[in-house]
């Protein structure tokens, strides 16, 4: 018996170029063309203006009118050692982990536990579900205004605490301003993530739950060994959103600590790209401090993901 | 292979946007455009008053001159009108004149290159320093030209409630505050009877600008008109400075003044038996409060007639994207003139930057006798130093002040040397 090779003919010309195209384009060519408006968006919104953010932090960068002769200088890494030498931009970071450390535990804790109540039959859960959801899609200008008559001086808060009241007050207290600041951001975003935990409990399978009851777990054990772990995934997508909106804080040190207060305790680094950037006209030091804020969210969300994703 | 592919396809599109970014534009034709008529484009504030005094001018302007007619608008809404302008500078979309132009921002948008030097017309300088007098000076940047001019001030005075000065047995016709001490004394009368919870509540939060309404004033009357920055150098780290910002930290220290930011007008509510405003409140308290007012604090107490304060002042800008600059510089003196700053007085109450103000409108301060006091202190008012990175000076300003001065965090003296030490460095760069 025989074997025989044969060298595979040249596919024709019109063959190849479709080769081309479906190493190019995917083996759905069409799907291609279907995710092009979304490539395109992205590109606008997201990719050039972190080019340009990277670009503007390799230069002496200021915004200019049209037409006017600007000298605009390549500095190296100048901007990024004006930055990591500048005290106010430290403490930012150290407040921004601080706020993080609070807030991203929370909201996993408190909307898987809120989540998996109202997945339960109880009574009137159509109105806890709302009521949860409120703070959510209301301003937080708004929202704020609350926050700032539960938590001043006389507010309602230290009238309940009486003599346990913190002096000085939550918000204008070193130590205090950006845990309250944090617990403002959970209580505000709670609701969309008891959405995002509900929508993951429809997936755990009713069977888990009656074997686990055949084996004598009770509810607390139940919820450990069959709804934690069947929620995993959302577990990842809350803790990385979470992680990613609170990285990027800017609306609630702008007006509830009133630009960051007292004396830069809850200052985020988005708030002094503000100050830096479009009040005092330095775009490339602020640029430089968003790229270093972006690689740092990138890292911690690429070591929760190692930890939160591991079998 | 796929991440591979799309970090690829992500750098590609990095490195074109990096590289459209590259060129800068050219030259303007300016000389062409100073002498160019036709129709422009103007914005002003917002508040009901201004808005009321723009819309006849505007009127009046275009009235008598139908080709070269001025669409006015307020100025687009934004979290500050120096956002907004300063972005319209970058998209090249500002309009000729901006009628509410902070004196603290040109420096930024005569950087951006922004804006119009006033000097490109021949009259002008002569017209600004006729019109404004000495004070004009403050106005010009360091490269010695106009980029502003100066329009109408708020000279900040000391506002304080008779009701709540009666109830703490304080005289409401002539009360003690004309000194430190004698304010002092005062003002914890006030906690101390309980007729209100605070003596006096200016914003205890770290926005640049807030330091134009707590320690400036006060500063510009201890110095006797000096600036935060003069040739280049801070001044405020200084025997004066430090007086000042120990009285205000003795405020804060004895709960006279609160730590803690106000969510409302605590002088309107109440709740501060004195405020710093300009001429603006006496129309805003008109029904809510029975007000007095008294000029601005001195350690010695100096007489009312040496008194400096802040001008809170906001002025005309002309913009670069301006094509039809002859017909912008005739609306410039248009809108200043003798008639038109009488009417701006008439409609919003606040002080047309003109050297002879008082003699200008001697009806008007017959009819409105509470505005007299603010007229008489618009003559000596001090301006925010127009030097490069102005809004960074103030930043840093504000920062120590707030750590040391507010919340005792810090010796004024090493915070107020680290900031000027700063600010020197600022102020000094081109």
């Amino acid at each position: 018996m025989t074997a025989t090779f044969q060298q595979p003919a040249r596919p024709p010309a019109g063959r190849l170029a479709g080769r081309v195209a479906s190493k190019v384009f995917g083996s759905q060519p069409l799907g291609a063309f279907f995710v092009a408006p979304y490539l395109l968006f992205l590109a606008a919104v997201f990719a050039y203006p972190l080019g340009f953010a990277v670009y503007m932090s390799f230069h002496d960068y200021f915004f200019a009118a049209p037409g006017a002769i600007v000298d605009r200088p390549f500095v190296g890494f100048a901007n990024y050692a004006a930055v990591l030498g500048d005290p106010t931009v430290w403490q930012a970071f150290r407040n921004i982990l601080v706020f993080l450390v609070i807030n991203v535990p929370l909201t996993v804790v408190l909307s898987l536990l809120l989540a998996t109540a109202l997945n339960a039959a109880i009574r009137l859960r159509t109105f806890f579900r709302v009521s949860y959801y409120v703070p959510y899609i209301t301003a937080s200008v708004a929202v704020v205004g609350v926050w700032l008559f539960l938590f001043n001086s006389n507010g309602l808060v230290n009238s309940l605490l009486g003599p346990l009241a913190p002096s000085p007050s939550w918000l204008v207290n070193e130590h205090l301003a950006m845990p309250t600041v944090a617990v403002y951001v959970t209580w505000k975003q709670l609701g969309f993530f008891i959405l995002l935990y509900l929508a993951a409990l429809q997936n755990v399978p009713k069977e888990l739950y009656e074997s686990a009851a055949v084996d004598g777990a009770g509810r607390w054990q139940s919820f450990l060994s069959v709804t934690v772990p069947g929620v995993r995934p959302a577990t990842t997508l809350v803790v990385l959103l979470a992680t990613v909106t609170g990285a990027n804080l800017f609306t609630e040190p702008y007006l509830l600590t009133g630009g960051g207060g007292p004396d830069g305790a809850s200052t985020s680094p988005v708030l002094l790209m503000y100050q830096r950037g479009i009040e005092q006209g330095n775009p490339d030091i602020a640029s430089a401090i968003g790229v270093i804020l972006v690689i740092g969210v990138l890292l911690v969300a690429l070591l929760q993901r190692r930890l939160l994703e591991r079998e | 292979m796929k991440r591979t592919l799309t970090t690829a396809a992500l750098a590609v599109v990095l490195a074109t946007a990096a590289a459209a970014c590259g060129g800068s534009g050219d030259g303007t034709a300016t000389s062409d455009a100073a002498k160019a008529r036709g129709p422009i484009k103007i914005w002003y504030s917002n508040n009901e008053q201004e808005v009321a005094w723009g819309k006849q001018m505007t009127a009046a302007w275009n009235a008598a001159h139908p080709d070269q007619k001025i669409t006015a608008q307020e100025i687009p809404a934004g979290k500050s009108s120096e956002e907004v302008i300063g972005a319209a500078i970058t998209a090249g979309n500002a309009p000729c004149l901006i009628f509410n132009t902070a004196p603290a921002a040109v420096p930024q948008f005569q950087k951006q290159g922004g804006l119009v030097a006033l000097d490109d017309f021949p009259d002008a300088k002569k017209y600004l320093e006729s019109r404004t007098g000495t004070r004009a000076k403050q106005y010009v940047s360091p490269d010695g030209k106009y980029y502003q001019v100066p329009w109408k001030s708020n000279p900040v005075m000391i506002f304080y409630n008779k009701k709540v000065f009666a109830k703490a047995g304080i005289s409401t016709a002539k009360p003690p505050l004309q000194t430190y001490d004698e304010f002092l004394a005062t003002a914890r009368k006030v906690v101390k009877s309980g007729a209100a919870p605070r003596a006096i509540w200016p914003a205890p939060t770290s926005e640049f600008f807030q330091s134009w309404f707590d320690f400036y004033p006060l500063y510009a009357a201890e110095t006797g008109g000096k600036q935060l920055v003069e040739d280049g150098k801070s001044q405020f780290s200084s025997a004066a400075g430090f007086e000042v910002a120990d009285f205000w930290k003795t405020l804060y220290a004895e709960k006279l003044a609160s730590q803690e930011a106000y969510n409302g007008d605590s002088f309107a509510e109440g709740k501060a038996a004195m405020a710093i405003v300009g001429p603006w409140a006496i129309a805003s308290y008109k029904d809510k409060v029975d007000w007095g007012v008294a000029p601005i604090p001195t350690s010695k107490g100096a007489p009312a007639g040496d008194i400096h304060t802040f001008s809170d002042a906001k002025n005309v800008a002309m913009y670069s994207s301006c094509k039809n600059r002859a017909t912008a510089w005739d609306v410039l003196k248009f809108a200043t003139s003798k008639e038109q700053d009488g009417k701006l007085l008439e409609l919003t109450g606040q002080m047309p930057m003109r050297a002879d103000l008082a003699s200008a409108y001697p009806d008007y301060f017959a009819k409105n006798p509470e505005y007299q006091n603010f007229a008489a202190q618009a003559d000596r008012t001090v301006e925010v130093p127009n030097v490069p990175n102005s809004i960074e000076i103030w930043q840093t300003f504000r920062d120590a002040y707030a750590r040391s001065v507010i919340f005792g965090k810090q010796g004024v003296e090493p915070a107020f040397d680290s900031a000027a030490s700063k600010i020197d460095g600022l102020a000094g760069q081109s």
